[in-house]
């Protein structure tokens, strides 16, 4: 129940990208998305070259522009928003097809909408050429703060039990009659979240309890070294490398 | 010789003021293997506890080894924490770690080991339970037997003097069941296994302890202790449908 998904973003295979150290792609999505947002948005053909690097790198990891596709759907509820914009926003109108639209709400729209897309695609990208393990390990190397990568650590290893759990206080309500039908099934849902949250507060405890007991003292050991060579650094820099050409030409085109 | 364990006097109550444990004398010595009895709430588990100073401040002393449990002395404790070795009840909560490798490396690495040294001790520990091939599977992709048998070499690798079982046969299926017994009978280890599983206790525990109501009830061979039923029933303890603890004496 619930195990055997613990990687469902992560496509395994032996790519070039695949085989970068985590350290280095971390970095560079990081400085990607970071020139593409300050990109001015009226230079909609830099938008297009953004795209066409990440084509390219998709291409170069061998991940299947469907996945990519199917994928980008989890922006949907964030980018809603900007699809209301043209008719909210004030200022200057014009008419498209009809309505008229805020001239300042269309440039939003297309501003996030952009920006957005290229960022997930790009961490799309990412969570399928590293394992979520590696991604941790990646963290950890950036010298982010090792309580914040435990915790993650925690949740990758424990995402599973927990639904697994989840799933089975749900077989247990159905088996006595409940169906979820109206807004009076909240009470009964959110006593249940209620008791999961107790349940696996303990098992946290427990958790603490075993790690105690094997001599854990609030750091964890480093069981491995990931290093990365200037090769490696060399060929994850040519991404965000090229974006910034792109960045540049925008700017000095302006 | 220096026994296992040495548990002398031992009362502790709970902050709450539940009283646990009302005086608990055991002794264990090198490579036994005993079974430790008792109904619910009779403080098996707050005994477990005291064993590698998790829990603490009450009367009585714990030796390990010849070495004392004092919470007080941070190097005794990292010491008697590598000593004892706890496999809880919940194999999900001992194994915490990404992949099963790292997870029986956890415990030696706390101790101080690295490279080599590390990779032996993990390797040794998990072919003891006979889950070499499993090392770099993630801990929840495996079957809860392996589990169980993963979590027992999370402790072997830290060399225990004293392996301490809770439930160790609890929801295992019968061949599960069998093959952990196999595992735990082929260890040169000194055992303390918590159960309720008398069966289990008669096939791999030549010696029961029961403790009951906070105190050590009766300390005898196993299968004398299962045969007196007068002894078992004043304690909540029965015997399994079917069970002859007569066939238990061979």
């Amino acid at each position: 129940m619930g195990a055997g998904h613990a990687h469902r973003l992560h496509l395994p295979g032996d790519s070039p990208v695949h085989r970068l150290p985590p350290h280095c792609k971390l970095v560079a999505v990081l400085a990607f998305v970071l020139l593409v947002v300050a990109t001015p948005r009226e230079r909609m053909w830099a938008f297009g070259g953004y795209a066409v690097l990440l084509a390219a790198v998709a291409l170069a990891a061998r991940v299947p522009f469907g996945t990519v596709a199917r994928r980008v759907v989890i922006e949907v509820p964030f980018v809603a928003f900007a699809l209301l914009m043209p008719f909210i926003a004030t200022g200057e109108k014009v008419t498209v097809l009809g309505l008229r639209l805020s001239e300042d709400g269309l440039w939003g729209a297309w501003n996030i909408l952009a920006k957005g897309t290229l960022g997930v695609v790009a961490s799309v990208l990412l969570a399928a050429t590293t394992e979520p393990r590696m991604l941790l390990l990646g963290l950890e190397r950036l010298r982010v703060p090792r309580l914040i990568v435990q915790i993650a650590g925690f949740m990758l290893r424990y995402g599973d039990v927990v639904a697994a759990e989840l799933g089975r206080m749900r077989t247990a309500r159905a088996s006595r009659g409940f169906e979820a039908r109206d807004v009076r099934a909240t009470g009964v849902l959110a006593k249940s979240l209620g008791a999961l949250f107790l349940r696996s507060y303990e098992r946290g405890e427990r958790v603490h309890l075993a790690m105690v007991s094997r001599g854990y003292d609030g750091r964890m050991p480093v069981l491995h070294d990931i290093g990365a060579t200037p090769v490696q650094w060399t060929a994850a820099a040519a991404l965000p490398l090229a974006a910034s050409l792109v960045t540049l030409t925008a700017w000095m085109g302006a | 010789m220096t026994p296992s364990l040495d548990v002398r006097g031992l009362a502790y109550a709970y902050p709450d003021g539940t009283q646990a444990l009302f005086g608990v004398d055991l002794t264990i010595g090198r490579g036994e293997r005993v079974a430790l009895l008792g109904p619910n709430g009779a403080g098996k588990t707050t005994l477990v506890l005291h064993l590698n100073g998790i829990l603490h401040g009450g009367l009585g002393e714990v030796r390990v080894g010849g070495l004392a449990v004092d919470p007080g002395d941070r190097a005794a404790l990292r010491e008697v924490r590598r000593r004892v070795g706890i496999v809880f009840q919940d194999p999900d909560d001992q194994l915490f770690m990404p992949t099963v490798r790292e997870d029986v490396a956890f415990g030696p690495a706390n101790l101080g080991l690295r490279g080599a040294e590390l990779d032996a001790r993990v390797r040794s520990a998990l072919d003891r339970v006979g889950m070499a091939h499993a090392a770099d599977r993630p801990p929840q992709h495996l079957s809860f037997g392996q589990r169980r048998r993963v979590a027992v070499a999370t402790v072997l690798a830290m060399e225990p003097e004293i392996l301490v079982l809770d439930e160790p046969s609890s929801n295992l299926d019968p061949a599960s069941r069998r093959e952990l017994a196999e595992i735990l009978l082929g260890l040169d280890v000194t055992v303390l296994m918590v159960t309720h599983d008398l069966p289990y206790a008669a096939e791999l525990c030549p010696r029961s302890v029961i403790l009951s109501g906070g105190v050590i009830a009766a300390d005898a061979p196993t299968p004398d202790l299962l045969a007196d039923a007068e002894l078992l029933r004043a304690h909540r303890l029965e015997l399994p449908f079917g069970f002859d603890p007569a066939a238990a004496r061979r």
